[in-house]
């Protein structure tokens, strides 16, 4: 990264965020999934899976909080309630207090995510997707026109490539643009599902930087899963270890790592990983057999 | 940079969906040629048809007016055919891009993501429809009443509001069926195609497809341009063309919002909005 990432706010956000403190605040939420459909396409009922397990939590302004677990654990599931493509059975997501359901048009301006599938128009430019974007979230097109480059150049990607279709670049440049494209639009929580998840290792390391850059130099509060405990312990100031939907502990990472290192009495410092395998009673590689089904 | 006011934001998100879909064409030009190529022979061959008959039925017959008939069938049909695909495409196309998910995030109403979609389907069906309008003219000779052109375009451009609202209502299918609802569109077009008279008056159908006729805006733009391109164009003509075609639009139009609406709400609820199909 060869500029320092500069953002100009974009989104008329309502007024008075600046006196909420908590970010996101989760209260006893609950996901299933299968049963029966309300369109009938089946005769029998599927089997119902429970994604997400009364989960309540809160995230404070200008936060790293990081949701970890294995795959199929219900990360992002709970990223989707958040950003209100997932509707959830019971309880509340309040995004600076306003509710994810009930006021969904509200919290929609305020948030942005970047998924483990970038997400992108393959064959459309970084700057063609970025304009997409700058123009549904009501970007002043001329200021887009002139700081996506900037954006982009940012993240590492050359000038040469913005004008080039997104399927043209590797997996890691991307998911730069991925990013690039959710900063444009000057989220206040900024939602990252597992954003590094298969980036080569200097694809990887930018964008983490970014994250912490975007933190430092913009207060902005980022809400990140992964299954990465070594990118967590790096970037989140608290996380949660998410286990067949449900939250199993919560705490910063020192936290977490010197309660395991007194429990087990260990005479060295442990990992993040030591901790989810003591809590989870499985190794993160493992994969749930009943999932949503892509997570 | 600062929001603008909340209609002019919708507007100008609606033309984020007309720009993208642009440039998506732009991109994808040899899957774009290669359908008008097949719009255009399919076109030509059904018109061929009216040629043929003095040799099919061994009498002399004058295929004029028969050119006539099944040139305006296949170009009002090639128009309407497209602004349906466009629109019920709409969500499946986002599902195949992967993008779905981030289109429906976005802080727009979903009358403002609608509306982008209906408005690039009129650009897009419009151009491909010149064309095809073009490949007829230079192989036929078409000899049509000009006094009726500007009454049969009033009817196009009202009935393709019509048009509008059911492509609406197809576009819900993806967002319902992941894996089939696209191919469900495609059985909703051959049925408006059967009943709507495109290449025969509807009354050579058995009684309940003409019943179904009756609910096909196509019915009443086809009758209503033929009327004016090849009958006597006059007021009560087009009017008795137009206002079936409002009524259906004015029905059509919000339901086809509202299920839209619902359909998203279901997905939303089911977990469907992520699956890719």
């Amino acid at each position: 990264m060869t500029q320092t990432l500069q953002l100009t706010q974009h989104v008329a956000t309502p007024a008075g965020l600046e006196s909420i403190q908590d970010a996101l605040t989760v209260e006893h939420v609950t996901k299933r999934f299968g049963g029966q459909s309300a369109v009938r396409i089946r005769r029998k009922p599927g089997k119902v899976v429970v994604a997400v397990d009364d989960v309540s939590l809160r995230v404070r302004r200008g936060e790293i909080y990081g949701i970890l677990g294995a795959n199929g654990s219900g990360k992002s599931t709970l990223i989707r309630v958040f950003a209100t493509l997932l509707l959830p059975d019971a309880g509340t997501a309040r995004i600076f207090g306003y509710d994810a359901v009930g006021e969904a048009a509200v919290v929609k301006r305020m948030i942005n995510r970047v998924s483990v599938e970038a997400s992108l128009f393959k064959k459309l430019s970084a700057m063609e997707n970025l304009m997409y974007a700058a123009r549904l979230y009501s970007v002043n097109v001329r200021a887009a026109r002139r700081e996506i480059p900037r954006l982009l150049q940012a993240l590492g990607i050359p000038v040469a490539r913005i004008g080039q279709p997104v399927d043209k670049m590797s997996r890691g440049m991307q998911q730069k643009v991925a990013i690039a494209r959710a900063l444009l639009t000057s989220p206040v929580l900024l939602l990252l599902d597992e954003p590094t998840t298969g980036l080569d290792p200097r694809s990887k390391k930018d964008v983490q930087q970014f994250i912490l850059e975007l933190r430092r130099e913009h207060n902005a509060t980022v809400v990140l899963t992964s299954h990465d405990m070594d990118e967590a312990d790096a970037l989140c100031d608290r996380l949660a270890i998410l286990d067949r939907g449900k939250i199993v502990v919560e705490g910063t990472p020192a936290e977490l790592k010197e309660k395991h290192r007194l429990e087990q009495g260990l005479d060295r410092e442990p990992t993040l990983e030591d901790v989810f395998m003591e809590v989870t009673g499985r190794r993160l590689d493992e994969e749930y057999e009943e999932g949503e089904g892509g997570e | 940079m600062i929001a603008s006011a909340p209609l002019m934001r919708e507007i100008k998100a609606s033309y984020a969906l007309v720009e993208r879909n642009i440039h998506l064409s732009k991109r994808y030009w040899a899957w774009e040629v290669a359908f008008l190529v097949y719009t255009i022979a399919q076109s030509l061959a059904v018109v061929y048809m009216a040629d043929a008959v003095p040799s099919i039925t061994h009498h002399h017959v004058d295929t004029r007016s028969i050119v006539l008939y099944l040139s305006i069938g296949t170009l009002t049909w090639s128009y309407m055919a497209s602004l349906f695909i466009a629109i019920a495409e709409s969500v499946q196309w986002e599902r195949w891009e992967g993008t779905i998910e981030y289109s429906l995030m976005a802080p727009i109403s979903r009358l403002t993501y609608v509306l982008g979609a209906c408005l690039f389907a009129v650009i897009y069906g419009l151009g491909r429809t010149v064309f095809v309008l073009g490949a007829l003219m230079l192989t036929f000779h078409l000899d049509a009443n000009a006094a009726g052109l500007w009454p049969a375009l009033a009817i196009v451009a009202v009935g393709s509001v019509s048009f509008v609202g059911i492509g609406i209502m197809a576009a819900t299918l993806p967002l319902l069926f992941t894996e089939k609802g696209a191919q469900m569109t495609y059985v909703i077009e051959a049925c408006l195609l059967l009943v709507s008279g495109v290449y025969y008056p509807v009354t050579v159908l058995p009684g309940l497809l003409q019943v179904a006729s009756h609910v096909s805006p196509a019915t009443y733009i086809l009758s209503g341009t033929r009327t004016m391109l090849l009958g006597n164009p006059s007021g009560s003509a087009l009017v008795g063309s137009i206002v079936p075609l409002v009524i259906i639009g004015i029905v059509t139009v919000p339901l086809g919002i509202w299920l839209f609406a619902w359909a998203e709400h279901f997905a939303k609820r089911t977990g469907r909005l992520k699956r890719t199909g």
